[in-house]
This record gives structure tokens, sequence and C-alpha cells, in this order.
């Protein structure tokens, strides 16, 4: 169970207090209505699900009731930072950002067994 | 007042635990559930009589009425006297949410040598004396339910939660009480 | 003297202190503090199992909770009884009743033995070979035959009477395990002021102290020490003890789950004590001192009862008191088990031989053998035992060939060096390291802050494993921002430093097939298996586990994985390392279910909600139902009424008459700013600026991708105040799709949301006398239609209290929607029912409800919508603006899947039998002659019966359903098919004047 630093409270809580809220930094777009069908898939239904760092949304929907984003490793669990929400993402020195490369295939990872 | 033998309180009477941690109903209190920005917070600490705490799990009491610190622009405030919260909140010509929930909450109260213990026999919040002290308040979880634990003497704590869920509270907390007092 | 093999003045229970207890209906006597394996030795009972494939003859090997062979049945009472328990962790209490397992019809006679004899059948990997032909021979004859055998023990069917408990705790450092290195660090950790957790499994804190009697600290006795260092830490207010505890899972950000054993080992307990308690730890800095697990010699046979770890032999001669044999050998790879000989040899057991693999021991211990007089074989190895129901000699030649001797024995004690119990470790994800100096894996790379001390670190040398565990203890202390207290020093001695350990087949275990020298005894592997899954193409370790079973047990390997991944790199001709270690996993022993579940049992197994007005409900008969954690009135059956009947009852008396209904589940928000209306139009498909107060709007609420996501009436009660309400499953989920647009996409409104759900009951009053109900009784509100029309709502008082009333409907009749402060909701339903009665109206539930709602054409979100229906499916185009530019869904709804022609839509059916109902989720075709599978074209979504309308209804979304009214569609069901009429979803009251009078 993850501990999680929720950047109103000022300390960490734990997870039974929170809600995953998905990928953060995802603006809706305030013309929406009139965004292509392409741009709306895009905003809406593609995510990019990385192994290692991502940028997301919780809710600490049983403490203080708001929004804010955090940088987490998804393979260690481990939290780089938490932020409120509308503030940029952090600077987050000597972690990179997840790329393809990081990305270990069942096949990669149990070649061996072949 | 006539109207007060109309009320039935969701936990009338309810009493239990042990010796190390009594569990009780509270007994009736207006609440207000308020919202503002930290502009409208010396105008609506005016208006309440107390100053609305700003900084995050910290509260103010004075004779029977609390503010509680939930979130960066909410209090939880509770007069233990029933006075009329909104009406005095009405008062602050500031932007702000004020609304009655003195029946949506009700309270249980967790006190003696091991309230702590029976308190975390269902929630994972930190309750030790350096990061809790009198005083301190926290929206939270106590097992399958959401509580506000307030700190109201070193043996002594108030767990408000909405009305429905009081008899699971209840019941919760007076099996970690029967538990921590062995 | 409680049993036979016990030896005066050895062991540190006492023997005054006695209990009796029996196995396999035998009553034994033990002594206060023994565990059911120490007790039977001491008896002399060595046969205690039989194991799972071969069923063959098993005995103790262990002291501890790596015990794979010595599970059994224990039983307080008929209820209180569990399977699988470990003898050698299990105390014995007065009066208990255990048993032995997996043996038919005894112990000492177990016809499954005969499995032994067709060993040659049940190679590795038998059961994907065997079961295969003929197919049909599975079902009838391999399934029941493997469900049969499956599992250990049985499992107990009556209810269990215990409870158990659970305890968040947070702490600046939790340390696992009490031996030496845990309560070092323990010391020094606590000494800083920090907040310490100490656990321990056993009984009694001390760990190897149990067994190893040299060692000396700060002068004292090593096992008295630790008992006085665990007082001394336990009267500590910063520091929690907590013996017969197994942290036994390590999971995410230092949160580490124990087990506490609170009762049983306890003859007559405390019935306010749970029997197990559960502490979910939240730990700053973990260190782990889980000391390290012997394991045993791979050789032929040796698995016989009488043949067992030295270092269980010392714990039951040292703690228990008990010789586990007369004449004992000794076969090791390692110096540690000399010193088991040494300590029986002092009590006066004659030790037959020891037999080294190695050419060269430890000279010291080698030294003291002589001293003590005692026959050393090095370069020698075991090759097999005879014996059968305990080993009664060794058979015994030089490594490399020769003759063979043959030695007398009554128990042999095994030794091939120790693996550290990095399990914990391994479940934090930290990486392990393999030391092929000394042939362990050992933590490698940390992944939380969490270190590693002692043994499970692969630190040897007692004042070395000291002072690791005090730096350890001082640092992960200071860590947390304690930096009180002195330093804590300890010396420590013992008698001789360890050297050697072999993993894999010793000698003895033959290149031959048929040889059994058993790597995991529970699940009955041996070194053969492993080789033949090697041979059979199972190249990686995780096949090669799962082929074989090896590590698969309820001991999950703690002795055999080494064994068997040493055996599989050399058949492989791999080194170690590259083979790989399977994973460790939560838990590290066994949990019961009760202690997973703590307190959610009974009444705590979840809230049951209950509406200011339950208790009227239920003293006037209602049938309840859940609806999600509420408790709502189903309907009120009168004396003799079956449920159909009730509810015709209930539906003809709210048209004729009216009826009273709690409608205090809704979900309300309260939605106050002076931006609440620009919130609400952008999460609303409708326009709200345009609502003035005072009056109610429908809202239909969509999800971004234009689906209906809830609905509800909402009241404009002041400019910036609007009373939202939701569907009953809804309420949270809505509130936080309302909080995150509000907090995150549209910050810049102000306005505020509060939910009153619960500040509210509510009781509807529906029907043509709905209003000469409600009317006396309401104060401050002209209730009369032209002043009150539909759709409004007003505040004012009802029987003297203050009330938000509504006038609305979901029946499709004049209504009301009563809503008054909680704690009025029982007294005020009161007088509303006091006048209801006396004019012939009834109580109603919800089963009424959604008839009502049908007939009248309201749908209700989440049954008669999936979350593939938009409001244009559903029939609501009407609430959808058309004049907005915004609102979530809005460019949803425009996808063009979601505009395309032939979407499934919302329509009435009336079937052609007017009688008969049809099942909900029924599908439909448009053709139930054409060929199996057919084309499906939708699904009935509700259905009832309609006593107003002398005829079933019902909803179903079909395609293109809309362009449909008045076809013949079919509903294909297993006896008949159902011929059904496509219609508007209006059955009552089109032209809504019952509504509106």
């Amino acid at each position: 169970m993850l501990l999680i630093h929720c950047p109103y409270c000022e300390e960490e809580r734990s997870e039974l207090e929170f809600r995953h809220g998905g990928d953060a930094h995802i603006a809706r777009p305030t013309n929406i209505a009139d965004i292509s069908d392409e741009e709306f898939e895009e905003f809406f239904f593609l995510r990019d699900n990385p192994k290692g760092l991502i940028f997301e949304r919780w809710r600490h929907v049983h403490g203080c009731g708001r929004f804010f984003n955090a940088a987490r490793d998804t393979v260690s669990d481990k939290f780089y930072a938490s932020y409120k929400a509308g503030e940029p993402k952090p600077d987050l020195p000597g972690i990179s950002p997840a790329t393809e490369k990081t990305v270990e295939t069942y096949e990669a990872t149990e070649g061996t067994a072949k | 007042m006539a109207e007060q033998s109309l009320r039935k309180a969701p936990l009338g009477g309810f009493h239990g635990g042990s010796a190390a941690a009594h569990v009780t109903a509270a007994g009736p209190a207006t609440r207000l559930s308020l919202r503002a920005g930290a502009d409208a917070v010396p105008a609506l600490s005016k208006a309440l009589g107390l100053d609305l705490p700003t900084k995050p799990k910290t509260s103010a009491s004075l004779n029977g009425r609390h503010a509680l610190w939930l979130g960066p622009d909410e209090w939880l405030v509770i007069d233990e006297s029933g006075a009329d919260l909104t009406a005095l909140a009405a008062k602050a010509a500031v932007l702000h949410s004020a609304v009655d929930i003195s029946h949506r909450n009700t309270a249980v109260l967790v006190a003696g040598t091991k309230a702590a213990e029976a308190i975390a026999s269902g929630s994972p919040h930190d309750l030790s004396p350096k990061v809790f002290p009198v005083g301190a308040c926290a929206r939270t979880v106590l097992g399958k339910i959401e509580v506000v634990i307030f700190r109201t003497g070193e043996q002594e704590y108030r767990v408000e939660c909405w009305r429905s869920f009081a008899p699971y509270a209840f019941a919760l907390l007076a099996e970690g009480a029967e538990d921590a007092g062995l | 003297m409680s049993g036979a093999n016990r030896i005066a003045g050895q062991g540190r229970l006492t023997p005054a202190r006695t209990a009796r207890f029996s196995f396999d209906g035998k009553s034994y006597e033990a002594l206060e503090g023994d565990t059911v394996a120490s007790a039977l030795l001491a008896n002399g009972v060595h046969l205690v199992g039989r194991s799972f494939k071969y069923h063959r003859p098993r005995g103790i090997v262990s002291a501890g909770p790596e015990e794979p062979n010595a599970l059994i049945d224990v039983a307080r009472d008929a209820a209180r009884r569990q399977p699988n328990v470990r003898a050698t962790v299990q105390e014995v209490f007065d009066g208990m009743k255990a048993t032995s397992q997996n043996r038919w019809p005894s112990l000492s006679f177990d016809v499954g033995g005969f499995n032994n004899l067709l060993s040659p059948f049940f190679a590795a990997g038998f059961y994907y070979k065997t079961f295969m032909w003929p197919k049909a021979a599975w079902e009838k004859v391999y399934e029941p035959f493997i469900r049969r055998a499956a599992g250990l023990g049985t499992a107990p069917t009556e209810d269990d009477p215990d409870h158990y408990a659970n305890r968040y705790a947070t702490c600046d450092v939790l340390v696992v395990g009490a031996g030496v290195a845990g309560l070092s660090a323990a010391l020094a950790a606590a000494a800083t002021g920090a907040r310490v957790i100490l656990c321990d499994e056993q009984a009694e804190v001390g760990g190897a102290l149990h067994y190893d009697r040299s060692v000396t600290i700060d002068g004292k006795d090593g096992f008295a020490w630790a008992q006085a260092a665990a007082a001394r830490l336990a009267a500590m207010e910063n520091v929690t003890v907590l013996t017969r505890t197994t942290a036994f899972g390590y999971y995410n950000h230092n949160f580490v789950g124990l087990v506490e054993r609170v009762t049983d080992h306890i003859a007559r307990p405390d019935r306010k004590a749970p029997r197990e308690r559960l502490w979910q730890v939240r730990a700053k800095r973990v260190i782990l001192a889980t000391g390290a697990i012997e394991r045993h010699m791979v050789f032929g046979n040796n698995d016989r009862p009488g043949i067992m770890l030295a270092s269980a032999a010392r714990t039951y001669l040292n703690h228990f008191g008990v010789a586990v044999g007369r004449k004992v050998a000794i076969y090791t790879a390692n110096d540690s088990a000399y010193e088991a000989a040494f300590d029986l040899k002092r009590a006066g057991v004659q030790i037959a031989a020891i037999v080294d693999s190695r050419a060269k021991p430890g000279d010291a211990v080698l030294n003291e053998a002589r001293n003590h007089g005692i026959e050393v074989l090095t370069g020698h190895s075991v090759i097999d035992t005879k014996g059968h129901r305990r080993v009664s000699s060794i058979i015994v030649m030089r490594n490399g060939g020769g003759g063979k001797r043959t030695i007398t024995v009554d128990a042999l004690l095994t030794s091939a060096g120790w693996t550290p119990s990095v399990h914990l470790f391994s479940q934090s994800r930290g990486k392990v390291a393999y030391n092929a100096e000394t042939g362990q894996f050992l933590p490698g790379t940390y992944a939380q802050d969490c270190l590693s001390v002692g043994a499970c670190n692969g630190t040897g040398g007692l004042q070395a494993t000291i002072e690791e565990a005090l730096a350890a203890g001082e640092l992960m202390a200071r860590a947390t921002g304690n930096d009180g207290g002195e330093k804590v020093h300890l010396h420590g001695e013992n008698a001789f430093e360890w050297t050697g350990g072999m993993a894999g087949a010793a000698e003895g275990a033959g290149a031959d097939t048929n040889v059994k020298a058993f790597i995991d005894f529970q699940n009955d592997v041996c070194a053969k298996d492993i080789r033949l899954a090697v041979r059979e193409g199972m190249h990686s370790i995780e096949h090669i586990k799962r082929f074989t079973t090896n590590g698969m047990a309820t001991d999950q390997g703690k002795l055999s994985n080494l064994h068997g991944l040493a055996i599989a790199a050399e058949t492989l001709g791999r080194e170690i390392p590259k083979v790989g270690l399977t994973t460790f996993r939560a838990p590290y022993t066994p949990v019961t279910f009760g202690t997973i579940i703590n307190h959610s049992r009974g009444d705590l197994f979840d809230p049951a909600r209950k509406t200011p007005m339950h208790a009227w409900e239920a003293a006037h008969g209602a049938v309840f139902e859940d609806v999600g954690n509420w408790k709502r009135a189903w309907y009120y059956p009168r004396a003799g009424e079956t449920m159909h009947e009730a509810v015709d009852r209930e539906c003809r008396t709210v048209r004729e008459v009216a009826g009273v209904f709690d409608a205090s589940t809704l979900g309300k928000i309260e939605v106050v700013g002076p931006d609440a209306a620009a919130f609400l139009n952008l999460m609303y498909t409708n326009a709200w600026d345009t609502l003035k107060p005072g009056r109610c709007r429908y809202g239909i609420m969509l999800r971004e991708d234009g689906f209906v996501y809830d609905d509800g009436v909402v009241g404009r009660i002041a400019e910036d105040r609007f009373h939202v309400t939701t569907t009953t499953g809804g309420a949270p989920r809505v509130m936080n799709h309302m909080e995150d647009y509000l907090q995150t996409e549209f910050p810049h409104l102000k306005v505020w949301l509060t939910s009153t759900t619960e500040q509210w009951a509510v009781i509807a009053v529906q029907g043509p006398k709905a209003r000469e109900i409600i009317a006396p009784l309401v104060e401050g509100i002209d209730v009369s239609n032209e002043a009150f029309p539909h759709m409004s709502v007003r505040e004012g008082k009802i029987c003297g209290v203050p009330t938000r009333l509504f006038r609305m409907s979901f029946t499709g009749e004049a209504g009301f929607e009563v809503n008054v402060l909680a704690d009025y909701g029982q007294a005020v339903w009161e007088a509303i029912w006091a006048r209801a009665e006396v004019l012939g109206a009834c109580a109603y539930g919800t089963e009424t409800m959604h008839v009502l709602r049908a007939e009248k054409g309201y749908i209700i979100v989440g049954q008669d919508t999936d979350g593939t229906v938009t409001p244009y499916d559903a029939g609501l185009a009407w609430a959808v603006s058309k004049k907005k530019t915004d609102f979530v869904g809005i460019r949803g709804l425009k996808r063009p899947d979601l505009v395309k022609e032939g979407r499934k839509q919302l329509v009435g059916l009336k079937t052609k039998d007017p009688k008969v109902v049809l099942e909900e989720g029924a599908q439909i075709v448009a053709d139930p002659n054409q060929p199996v599978p057919m084309k499906m074209i939708g699904h009935v979504t509700s259905a009832y019966w309609s006593e107003n309308c002398g005829h079933s209804i019902a909803f179903a979304l079909v395609e293109g359903g809309q362009g449909r009214m008045g076809q013949t569609l079919y509903v294909p069901m297993p006896d008949r098919t159902i011929a059904v009429e496509v219609t508007d979803m209006v059955f009552i009251d089109k032209e809504g004047v019952r509504l509106n009078g």
C-alpha cells in the first residue's frame, strides 16, 4: 500500500485516503466542441502507459478533497514529487522520462526460458 | 422547544467499549460545512467568533465551538451548544459557501488511555502526539467509511461521520476499544 | 518427567508445569512452552505425518516455521479446528486435540503408501502427462481422482466462532526478528528516542539463542540476556515488543503486515481476546534481522522419521530439554552441525559418528570433536538409510567410492549450511545478489528504506553481527530525526565461528534415477526430478519449479529452493546466478483468512446504511432490498400477500389515492456560489441559467465521451444556490466527477459543492390525494397547483420543522418530495402517514416506484442505460441544449459512432400476450426462425407487470428502435419465443394530465 504525499495537507498519508485520477497535464481543450475527431481521440482516449516515470493525478478524496499531481515511477512505485493542481511539471534532475526502450517485453525478460 | 421532541438522533444513547477506551454517542450539535477562499477568512472568523485555522490538520476552539481545517478552502464548524451557525456565517459579507450539515453528521466520542489504539483498529491515520497533538484534526478513513478525527484532549477524540454510517463507526470503534483494552 | 526423552537438567521449561494433549487420539503429557513437535519428540513420537504424493512416513525436520513435514490438524473444539498447522510452531495447550493428516486409515498403516510403490509412474510432471487421454476420462475419472487427492488436511465445516482484530500502527523503525541482531538493532534505535516496533515469530525472543548455548552477551547467558533486553525494551514508552508475531508481507513504501497469534497457545482464552491480530505497520525505516534457515543434506532416503536438521536437534535439547535420539549420527557439510554433537554428547547422548562430506572441516570443531572422543568421517557421505517408521541405520561411504559401512542410529542430524532468510527483503522488491564464496543469495540492491543485519545479510560471527545491528539501529533511527540517547555497546562471545556449506545433491543422491533423495519433502520432489525436468526441456527455474512442484508446498521451499536451483544449475551446466531464483512472495508463512478480514465480518462486514425512517418501515412490515450499502424498503406486504400482490396493490393505490415513499437515499449536493448556474451549465446537458429560483429541472449528466453518466432533478433555491439530486448509487461518483471538473478544468468558477445526501430525509408523497395529505401540515407555503406547479421548490415548514418542499414526481402522479432535516424524518413521516392512512393511501417501496416510473416512461440510469447510451439513444434529446457552446460530453456526442444510424435506442415493448412479463436482460431478434446463432438486435432493460395498464410493460435497447414503432420483434427464451410490439415508452397519461393536476 502506497504512502502518498499530499501537497495540500503537507504530509504523507495512506493510499486508503486517495483515489487515482489518471494521467496529469492533459488539459481539456477550451474549444472542445470544435476539435476534430483526431484531436478528441488524442485528448480523451490515447494514453502512453509508460514503464517508468509518469505524471499522474490523485485526489485526496478522504482527506482534504483536493486533486493534485504526482510524479511516480510505475515500476518501483517511488514518488519523485507531488504538487498542486495547476502547477507545472517539476524538474526532476537525474530522472529520465520513460521511453519505448524502457518497456521490457515478456519476450525480452523471459527470453532465457526458451 | 417543541420541535426538539420530534428529533431522533441516529445514535441515541449508544455506549460501549472498554475501561481503557469508552465509546459513546456525542450529543446533538450544529454543524456547518464552510467553504471560502483565503481572503474571506478574516471576515468569516469575525462572524463565527473564532479564528479559522489555515494550517493543515489544525483547529480552533472556543466555548464549545470548533472550527476544523479539512482542506485549503474547507472547514467543519461544530457548535456543541446548538448556535445557528448558518445565520452567523451569513453575517460575513464575503464570498463563501455555508451549508448546514448538522443532521448529515453525527459523532462518536472515544476516550481513555487506549483511545488512540481503539481508533487505530480501523484508521491508518497516525495519531501519535508528535504529529497529532490535542486540537489536531483530519478527514480520513475508518474501516470502510470516511470520518473526521478530532483530538479534543490527551485521551479524548471526537469521530465525526455521516449519520447512516454511525452504527458502523460505533460498532467498529467499540470492537477496537475492547481489543485495545485487553 | 513429561516424556521419556526429556533429559533432566536440560532445557528451559519448568518440569512441574505440565499440560495434556492428544495426538491421533492418544494422550500425552507436555510441558508449558512445548511446541507440539517438542512434546511429541519428548514422548518418542517421530512419525507425525505422510508426504503428499508418495504418502511416505515422515517425521519432524525442523524446529521452526520452515517445517515441511510435521503438518497437523489442531482442534480446540468442533468449530475451532485448523488443518496444516506446523507442529514445530504450534504451542501445546492443555486439552489440545492434534491429529495427523494425509493418511488413511491410520498414520502407521496408510493405504496411500501404495503410491510409494507406484512412484515410477509419479515422476515429475506426471500431472501433465498422465491425465491426457482419453479425453472423456477427464470428467469421470481424472478430475474426481485429482480432487480427492489434492489438498492437505480438511477444512473445518462450521463457522469460525473466534474473532480477529486489526491495528494500524506507525513507527520510526520496525525491526523484524528478535535474535541477537534484531535485539541489538532495536536497543540502539530505541535509545535515540525513536518509535520502535520489534516483532518476532516465536513465543520468546532470542532467535538462534534458543539453541546456541555457547553464546554470552555482556557476560550473561545469551538467552537470558535476550529476555532481559526484550523486557527492557518493552518497558520503554517508545517501544512495542510483539512476540508470536510474524512479519508475513513487505509491501510498498515500508508497509509491513504482521500477524500476532494472541490466544492459540492458551488453554482457556479470554473470549474477548481476538484469536489473532493483524498489524498493518507503516515504518519510516525497516531493519530485517530475519536470520537464516539451515538446509538439509540431499541423499538417498533422507526423509525417514528421525532425520532432522542439526540446529533443530539443538533447539529440542537446549530449549525444550528433549533428546531426539539416544544414538545419533551427524551428516554435514558445515561446521555448525558439530555443535549439535557436542551439546548432545554433554547431555549424555551417544554420538555414533560425524560424517562430513568435506575433506577439510574447520580445525576448531574438528579438534573439539576429538576432545569429545567423537568419530569424524571426513570426506564421507551418507548414501542411504534404513528404517521403517524411524531411521534405524545409515550407510556411509567414502566420497568417490569404496566400502560401505552401516552405522546403527536412532536419529540422524544433517546440515548442508545456512540459507539467509531474504524473503522479506525480496518482497520489498530488493534485488538479491549471489555470493559465490559462501554460496548464498544475499541482499544486494535495496528498493526501500530498509537494512538487513545479521545472518539474513550473510554476516557471520557474533560480534560482527552485534556491531552491524547496533550501527543499523542507530543509523535508521537517526535518519528519522531522532538523535537523543547514548550509544549502545554490547559484547558477545561464543564458542565457534562456522565455515562450510553446500547446495544441491550430495554424493548419496546418486545419478541413479531410482534414488529418492528428497529436496522438497512436502511435495515429494527429489534430486532426480529436477534432473528429469531439465532433460525434458525445462531450462528456466520458473518452469522447473512448476514442472516438479519444487517449492510450491505450504512451506514455499524454505528448505528446498536453493537445493533445487543448485541441481538445476549443475544439470544445465550453468552457474547458479545464471539460472536465477524464483520470486519470493507474501505471505512468508500462511495467514488465516480470519486475520486478513479481521473486523470485517457480521455487522461490520459492510456498513448497512439505514434512512431516518427505517425503524418505522421495519415496524410496518417492509421487506428491504440492498441498494449499494443502503437498506431500502422494497415493498410492504400485508398479511397473506405475496410480493406480486403487494406491489400490485401499492401500484393501484398510488394512482387511485396516493402513496408515501422513502426517497432519502437519493444523492444530494448543495451547489453554492455566484457561478453555480455557470458550473451546472457545464456539468449537465441542459441550460441552468434560465432556471428561476423556486423552480426545478430534470438534468442529464454525461461523461466526456458523450454517454449518460447520471440524472436527477435540480432545484434552484436562490440565485447562487442549487439543490442537486443524483441517483442513489451515483452519489459519491457524481460528487467526485463534479469536483474533478471544478478543481482541475474550471477552477476559475466561484462555486462550492457540499454533499447533503444525509442532511435531508426525503418523503415522497405521490398521487391524486398527495396535496390533501400534506396541505394541513405545511406552513408558509401555498401548495395549490397554481402557486406551486409541477417542478417547483419552496422553503417553509412542515410539522413545525424546516422543509425544502419539492413539487416533483417520479411516478407520473402529482406529487411532492418533502425534504426535512434528517433527525425529524421519522416524526414528519409519521405525521404524514397518519393523514395518508386515513385517506386510504399506502406506503410503497422501491419495487412499486420502479413499476410506476416505467408506466410513465421514466428511465433509471444504470438500469436502462449501461454506459454506452447517449441522451439521444435514451429518447432524451429534449434535455440536450442546442444553444450551449460547451458542456461535458458536447464533443463526445458528435463522435462518428455516436451519430451513425442504427444505434441501439430505448423503446417500449408490449408483449403480444399481455400476461407475459419479459425477463430483464433477455435478447431480442427480428426473425425467430433464422439459424442459430441468431443476430441479436437488442435486449430488455426493464420489465414489469403493470396492474394499472392491465398488461406487462417493458423497456428495451433496440437497434434503430425509434424507427421500429409498431414492429413485431421476438424474444427467444429457452422454452418458447415471445412476440413483442415496439411501442412508445410512455404507457399512461401521455398528456401529463395527472402529473400537473
